[in-house]
């Protein structure tokens, strides 16, 4: 797995926008981005509405992701692009939920929305339909989803990778700072956790560093290379971010992403939490 | 949840008793800036969130009491403010030169 293999770039895109075999897909939480202007031919998903259950708290299952992806025109063997706002964060969310359900070429576009924006890219506000298809999705793939039992195992034993911002880590905000402050019962992170923002692997611009420069930043935070790792956030979708920098950018072998994160982890009754930086 | 609510209008649900709000526009050539990327930066320059700008140029954050910086990016350029905020609501604009 390589950089190429997993990233394509704004020019890439560009040209490839309506090429057969390649579906661009924007992931949005709030889909009135998409609907205000979208990459020409670009099919949208709700983070929520078509990637959550409606009732339980869990993602939609194997076969309701099925029927997601044969609604959308989205076909087993088609490249999956996926790009989105809030620097990819829901787009890396998605882009690890393919991958659950073993969806073979599904890449990132590096920088995401932003990026095409900032670049004074072409948008269109042109309804997209694609006919229907009969996707097939593999069972989950729960090697790189970690549950709460497995995260109170990690402590002290596995790399912790806590993404979220200084101050959520700490304990002194228990929400990204663009949203009112509720969420866990109790702020602070999972003791052994280190924290490396989730914002640190990726320019102003929404791209990702460079390899090496991303290496350097999981080295010097102590990430032991030898060991499994678990990154954690909010809600699981800057971990997915991160997730997808140390597993498909960098190539660590077992990464998870814990999806429960901090809204499940800080409500449990009785497991251990630490405060402050 | 982590996306981005609406940006700017009422305050309707927000207790400004308890909530650190820092709101303002972003402003370019004498208009506002829609569709702005605007981050909101902590004392150590650490990112701790964005927002896009409403059509109006609005932004809106919910942070805590302290030292902030706030920098906006957009195709015409970027801006910078530094604040310091209290409890309550904070109000501040930032100018793309």
């Amino acid at each position: 797995m390589s950089r190429n293999d997993v990233l394509v770039s704004a020019d890439w895109a560009q040209e490839h926008l309506g090429a057969p075999g390649t579906v661009f897909v924007e992931v949005d939480e709030d889909t009135s981005a998409y609907d205000k202007g979208h990459l020409e031919g670009a099919v949208k998903l709700d983070w929520k509405t078509d990637l959550q259950d409606p009732l339980r708290r869990d993602f939609v299952d194997r076969e309701q992701f099925e029927q997601l992806m044969s609604a959308k025109g989205i076909a087993n063997d088609d490249t999956v692009v996926l790009y989105g706002g809030n620097n990819n964060w829901f787009a890396a969310y998605a882009y690890w939920y393919f991958k659950l359900y073993g969806h073979a070429a599904v890449k990132l576009l590096d920088g995401g929305r932003k990026k095409w924006e900032l670049d004074s890219r072409p948008l269109s506000t042109d309804v997209v339909e694609r006919p229907g298809t009969q996707y097939r999705a593999a069972e989950p793939d729960t090697s790189i989803r970690a549950f709460r039992d497995e995260v109170v195992a990690a402590i002290g034993q596995q790399n912790l990778v806590d993404v979220r911002s200084p101050d959520e880590f700490a304990g002194k905000l228990v929400a990204p700072a663009h949203l009112p402050q509720e969420g866990a019962q109790r702020p602070g992170h999972i003791p052994s956790a280190v924290n490396v923002p989730w914002s640190k692997a990726a320019n102003e611009d929404g791209t990702f560093k460079s390899d090496d420069e991303l290496r350097t930043l999981y080295e010097d935070a102590g990430l032991d290379t030898g060991k499994d790792t678990i990154a954690y956030c909010r809600i699981g979708e800057r971990s997915s971010h991160t997730w997808f920098v140390l597993r498909e950018l960098l190539g660590h072998p077992n990464v998870k992403n814990y999806d429960g994160s901090w809204t499940e982890y800080g409500s449990l009754v009785g497991v251990p939490i630490e405060k402050g930086a | 949840m982590c996306g981005a609510p609406k940006q700017g209008g009422a305050l309707k649900g927000v207790d400004l008793d308890t909530q650190t709000v820092i709101q303002g526009q972003v402003w370019h050539d004498g208009a506002p800036v829609a569709g702005a990327y605007v981050r909101l930066l902590d004392g150590t320059d650490e990112f701790t969130a964005e927002v896009v700008t409403s059509p109006e140029g609005e932004f809106r954050f919910f942070a805590a009491p302290g030292t902030w910086k706030i920098r906006s990016l957009a195709p015409v350029g970027r801006g910078e403010r530094v604040l310091g905020a209290d409890v309550g609501l904070n109000e501040t604009t930032v100018v793309i030169p």
